[in-house]
């Protein structure tokens, strides 16, 4: 029974990648109209890592794609990605928020911390303020979606725990993020 | 001032600092200079001493050790070649009574160090005496020197004090050997980093750990006076100011506010810590009272204000806000008002430090993808950039103002390996700068005060 519903939750995560994938590979056409010094990036990316094609993974320098995305329940996605030095939330954002919520909502004994980070790229101080800044704009946006707010704790971590070691644009979109964790 | 002595812990003074000579003197706010020749002869001991001391420190040749210890931080200040003790023709303890100069003309030496350690009793405790001698080689005369004794385990801090002299007498500049840096102590992947709060003496020796790893520290900085730090921790993973007793190694919570509290550091008399207080996604600048307890909130804007550093007056706060929509430096009266712009070149800035002369800020900057450190005047204008590389930051100030160290970090491998996090220093002249070598990985240095005694 373990079995099939890690196959089940497996499934569910291939699909919601294709469809962000496919989302974003619509959306690249537009980026390619983005400053000169984002194609350079991503020629750079592509030839160290042929797999991965940057303009399907990040959009403006918002990470798109699916990698390290864990849910916060079955097909509800745990992060969300924000800009360099952003605490904007994108419309892909708040739509995995409203999900978020969806599910808070309806299993109203859980209470949630949400993890603030920031890339490697800014100075430490800084950066803690700015991880706490965006697990805050997170946080108000459950609340809008009628999550109490003594259910999310907020939490930045800055710059101290990034999800990809890599130092390149790529991985520092990854760990431009804030995460909705479980606390019971 | 040259003549003000400031050790003591010394029993016997038996040498006076003559009255000003000129000819060795070294202008160290020149860049590029020729460093000047120096001898640093091994200190002898009598074989009854050797013998004591191998006993009490399992250190064959003490006097070595300790000329050892002078030379290296004379050598890292490049302002100062250090001669090979080969060429020295002269034995230790005759140069010591009476050097012949010719003998140290002859390997064109300017200055002679010499010295002599001796294991006495005091009330049935074993102790180290040690002398030493500052000599004008071209002059032909001693310029200073001084005796200390104190337990043998103190002899490394010894030799750092003779270097201050040293220093002092040839630069008319106060020294900065004598002194510890504070820093976090990093292991582990980069994704999963493992840090402690760690405490060495300025040339890297004598390390102590004063945390366990158990919990993400970051940031501490000394108090005026050395025994206390604050730092941010992460205990039940609630980032909160605390304050550490070196000494006794007790610690408690400074800044328990409902929020984050973080970026603290000491204000010029100690007797508060000034912090960051983020809450609601906004960050603004608070001061707590240590004596009265009592906390009051410095600025006040909705975006994030963090990275405080007091003038050495205390009249002063820098800063860094993002309040023009970029991370830029700020100086403000302590009370909060009369907030000012500073930084207005290329890029964003961060993390001023007031340095402890009172007339330059250093901070870190970041512009097209790189990141340096630089200083300005506290109004914002002599902007210098000292060292640009692919990240770092954190500058913290010499006691002297001479130096500043500070964090660097590597860029990683396409595959995310590499990663390294190392404590640099660099002169504010952009010069002499140097790799501090350190046990584990390092970042967030922070620089003592002179220790005293």
């Amino acid at each position: 029974m373990n079995l099939s519903k890690i196959l089940k939750n497996a499934f569910l995560v291939v699909i919601f990648g294709l469809i962000i994938t496919a989302c974003a590979t619509k959306k690249s056409v537009k980026t390619t109209t983005e400053p000169t010094t984002t194609s350079t990036k991503a020629a750079e990316t592509q030839k160290a890592d042929p797999i991965e094609k940057l303009d399907a993974l990040m959009q403006g320098d918002v990470y798109i794609g699916s990698d390290t995305v864990g849910e916060l329940a079955s097909g509800v996605p745990d992060r969300v990605f924000f800009a360099t030095n952003e605490t904007i939330l994108t419309t892909a954002s708040r739509e995995t928020l409203r999900k978020q919520a969806a599910w808070l909502r309806q299993n109203s004994d859980v209470t949630v911390v949400v993890e603030g980070h920031a890339d490697e790229r800014g100075t430490r101080e800084y950066n803690l303020a700015l991880g706490e800044r965006r697990a805050n704009s997170a946080k108000d946006y459950l609340m809008t979606y009628g999550v109490s707010s003594d259910r999310i704790k907020v939490l930045s971590y800055g710059k101290e725990r990034p999800v990809d070691s890599g130092s390149n644009p790529l991985s520092w979109s990854k760990n431009r993020r804030s995460v909705t964790v479980k606390e019971n | 001032m040259r003549n003000k002595i400031l050790l003591i812990f010394v029993l016997c003074f038996f040498l006076k600092p003559g009255i000003s000579y000129s000819l060795v003197e070294i202008d160290i706010t020149r860049g590029n200079l020729d460093p000047l020749p120096i001898s640093v002869s091994p200190f002898f001991s009598d074989e009854i001493s050797k013998e004591k001391i191998k006993k009490n420190l399992d250190i064959d040749n003490l006097g070595l050790e300790i000329s050892e210890v002078i030379q290296n931080n004379l050598r890292k200040t490049g302002l100062f070649e250090t001669l090979e003790k080969e060429s020295f023709l002269q034995k230790p303890d005759i140069a010591h009574l009476k050097p012949r100069f010719e003998d140290w003309a002859l390997i064109k030496s300017q200055v002679l160090i010499t010295g002599k350690v001796t294991s006495i009793i005091i009330n049935e405790k074993d102790y180290i005496k040690i002398e030493f001698k500052l000599w004008d080689v071209l002059g032909a005369k001693m310029v200073d020197g001084f005796s200390l004794t104190t337990v043998p385990n103190n002899w490394r801090r010894v030799g750092h004090k003779i270097s201050d002299k040293v220093y002092e007498r040839l630069t008319g500049e106060s020294g900065y050997f004598d002194t510890r840096i504070i820093y976090v102590a990093e292991e582990g992947p980069k994704t999963q980093r493992i840090k402690k709060l760690a405490i060495m003496d300025q040339d890297g020796f004598n390390t102590k750990y004063l945390t366990l790893g158990n919990e993400l520290v970051l940031t501490p900085r000394f108090n005026p006076t050395n025994q206390m730090v604050t730092y941010l921790s992460y205990f039940r993973n609630m980032p909160r100011v605390y304050l550490l007793n070196i000494e006794t190694g007790k610690q408690e919570v400074v800044g328990d506010f409902p929020g984050m509290t973080f970026a603290p550091r000491f204000s010029p008399d100690g007797k508060k810590i000034i912090m960051s207080l983020a809450k609601d996604g906004n960050s603004e600048i608070w001061v707590r009272n240590l004596e009265t307890n009592i906390q009051e909130k410095i600025t006040d804007h909705p975006s994030i204000d963090t990275s405080p550093s007091y003038s050495p007056d205390g009249k002063y706060i820098t800063f860094n806000s993002d309040r023009s929509g970029y991370q830029q430096i700020y100086v403000m009266r302590s009370d909060g008002s009369k907030v000012k712009r500073i930084s207005f070149g290329k890029g964003i800035y961060g993390t001023p430090v007031w340095s402890p002369r009172g007339d330059l800020i250093a901070f870190t900057k970041l512009h097209k993808g790189k990141f340096f450190i630089g200083v300005m005047r506290t109004d914002g204008t002599g902007e210098r950039l000292l060292t640009e590389n692919f990240y770092q930051e954190a500058p913290s100030w010499s006691p002297n103002g001479r130096i500043i160290i500070f964090y660097r970090e590597t860029k990683t491998n396409d595959k995310g390996e590499g990663f390294s996090a190392k404590l640099w220093s660099i002169d504010l002249t952009g010069y002499n700068e140097r790799l501090v070598i350190t046990e584990t990985d390092a970042s967030d240095p922070s620089w003592s005060s002179l220790l005293g005694n």
